[in-house]
């Protein structure tokens, strides 16, 4: 072998290797310019709806309990306007094998690795993803790698990062733990070579729509429960694929009217590559870290078209902050007696401030929770955060610095669920769409693709266009 | 325990990329640093003693030569310190659940 294995060497190579790890040819879908057929992507690659929710069915994924969370909503109407004070409910996505939602990624992956004939499966993820895929590669007997980003130039890592290792390895994984930086992703193409392994990616069509399930489920769950469809919905939002997946599926359940909110953890100003930031972060999903990015740039994952495309189905984007993800997360064990880890709960502290402005016969859902545990609990990450200079305050979370400080709220009508402006958002999505594609000509097939890709119409598209300076 | 014998379960370590090898696009406090790699696996060598360049064999088959840093590896993190700051939040809740707030 006299392959070139330097990092330049090895990237350059990045588009064949995928191929291999993958099966799926995108050039089949993409057009010469910006646009590519998503939904025949999603439909010639991956799985109906029924046949996910056979594979699913096989190693007990899915169909997980829904909580109405009933001190919760007191709470909120407490707080609330007279009249006002949605009922909060939650998914509680936590009951998966591996302990969150990830395991229906997962089971697609897995389930296809091992029908196309890999003999082991790769992910590259700190978190719940690759504790699903090792989980689901076990049940079906395939050799697992997870590659996470863990240690700073210290050798330090978060507890978070430490205990998924610690589950992935329980469940016979190796996990290559690196220090900080995107050439994680040089390891793992090096190590899909070397391997032959399939990439387990969170990005192909199987995995999300793995997701469908979720959503389908919850809109089937509520008209069993209360005779009809959520009224909003709030997806945790990282890498998109959790809320595309989940929007996916109550659309394929008919339920045309759920809103669909995105929440994230506020983490600006913190860089994700930083070597010395690196520690002073408290969450390590679900943040704006990463929901920013991908939502602006869905394409920049590790598949040359991402699936999950979270700007065609949001239709509203929040923040929240970390004291006050950390101070539900207490509270939905103190109240409601169910103890979930926090990242998972990220939505639900949206949905508690979101609660608050709608009406009482009203219903808003957080549609995830995740497993909680040594290391993945809120004591050992603000143990953390203190070892690494975070101050912890009891105050107004208005105030929270990420990386500085972590301000749990004194009082729960403090807890906020921040609007980001999703128009300007969408406007860098575009603005990405021309710089990557290089094109100076948008044709109309490009703007249809654009209007879906946004969730926006034709008008918005033009506007974005003419301010670009783009001809169409 | 400072020697591992063959098959002992130890931990390696392996610099992956030096700082100068490092992507363009990487912040520069990164750079400064190697990208570093840690992996477990059962020791190959007949005997080793930490420090001592090795190789292993990871649980799912692969072989990796590593520096030898830990012998019988094991995790340590914990439920954490006592965080006094997150005591009020249950009795607040209670309390405003309760009708507590409402006199205010």
């Amino acid at each position: 072998m006299n392959r070139d294995m330097s990092y330049q060497g090895v990237m350059s190579r990045r588009n064949e290797i995928m191929k291999k790890a993958v099966g799926i040819d995108y050039e089949r879908f993409e057009s010469k310019g910006i646009a590519f057929d998503y939904e025949r992507m999603m439909r010639e690659t991956g799985y109906s709806l029924q046949e996910i929710q056979k594979i699913q069915n096989e190693t007990g994924v899915g169909n997980t309990p829904i909580y109405e969370l009933k001190n919760l909503t007191a709470l909120a109407r407490k707080l609330a306007p007279k009249g006002k004070g949605a009922r909060i409910f939650i998914k509680d996505e936590a009951c998966n094998p591996s302990g969150s939602f990830k395991a229906r990624r997962a089971a697609t992956s897995i389930y296809h690795a091992k029908k196309l004939g890999y003999k082991g499966v790769i992910a590259a993820t700190s978190g719940n993803y690759g504790a699903a895929v090792a989980s689901q590669a076990a049940m079906k007997g395939l050799k697992c790698i997870i590659v996470q980003e863990c240690y700073d130039s210290r050798g330090i890592g978060q507890p978070e990062i430490i205990e998924k290792a610690r589950k992935c390895e329980a469940y016979g994984a190796e996990v290559l733990q690196l220090t900080v930086g995107p050439e994680l992703f040089y390891t793992f193409l090096k190590l899909l070579e070397e391997t032959g392994y399939f990439n387990a990616s969170l990005y192909t069509p199987f995995g999300i729509a793995g997701v469908e399930t979720l959503g389908y489920e919850l809109a089937m769950q509520f008209r069993e429960l209360v005779g009809r469809d959520p009224d909003v919905v709030v997806a945790t939002n990282a890498g998109g694929g959790n809320l595309t997946g989940t929007a996916r599926g109550l659309i394929k359940a008919g339920a045309y009217d759920v809103k669909i909110v995105g929440a994230s953890v506020n983490l600006k100003g913190l860089h994700m590559a930083s070597d010395t930031q690196f520690n002073r972060k408290s969450f390590t999903t679900g943040h704006t870290g990463f929901g920013i990015p991908f939502a602006t740039w869905p394409d920049r994952s590790d598949v040359p078209r991402s699936a999950a495309r979270p700007l065609r189905y949001m239709d509203r984007y929040v923040t929240v902050n970390q004291g006050e993800v950390f101070y539900i997360t207490e509270a939905l064990a103190q109240l409601e007696g169910l103890e979930r880890g926090p990242a998972g709960n990220t939505s639900l502290a949206a949905a508690f401030a979101l609660a608050q402005e709608l009406d009482e016969d009203q219903i808003i859902v957080a549609q995830e929770t995740e497993y909680t545990g040594a290391g993945k609990h809120i004591q050992p990450q603000l143990t953390f955060a203190k070892q690494n200079g975070v101050d912890i305050i009891i105050g107004n979370p208005d105030d929270e610095v990420p990386g500085k400080n972590i301000i749990l709220p004194s009082h729960p009508s403090l807890i906020k669920a921040r609007d980001l402006d999703l128009d300007k958002i969408k406007k860098s999505y575009i603005k990405n769409c021309i710089e990557t594609t290089k094109i100076n000509y948008v044709t109309k097939e490009d703007i249809d693709f654009l209007v879906e890709d946004t969730k926006s119409n034709e008008e918005f598209v033009k506007q974005i266009l003419n301010e670009l300076g783009v001809k169409y | 325990m400072n020697k591992a014998k063959k098959g002992d379960w130890v931990r390696v370590y392996n610099i992956v990329l030096k700082p100068e090898e490092r992507a363009p696009q990487v912040p520069d406090d990164t750079k400064k640093v190697p990208l570093e790699m840690w992996v477990k696996g059962f020791l190959l060598n007949e005997e080793a003693k930490i420090g001592d360049e090795v190789e292993i064999e990871t649980y799912i088959g692969r072989k990796i030569k590593g520096k030898l840093v830990e012998i019988n590896p094991y995790y340590s993190h914990d439920y954490g310190k006592c965080i006094p700051e997150l005591l009020f939040i249950g009795r607040q809740l209670r309390g405003i659940l309760e009708g507590g707030e409402d006199n205010e």
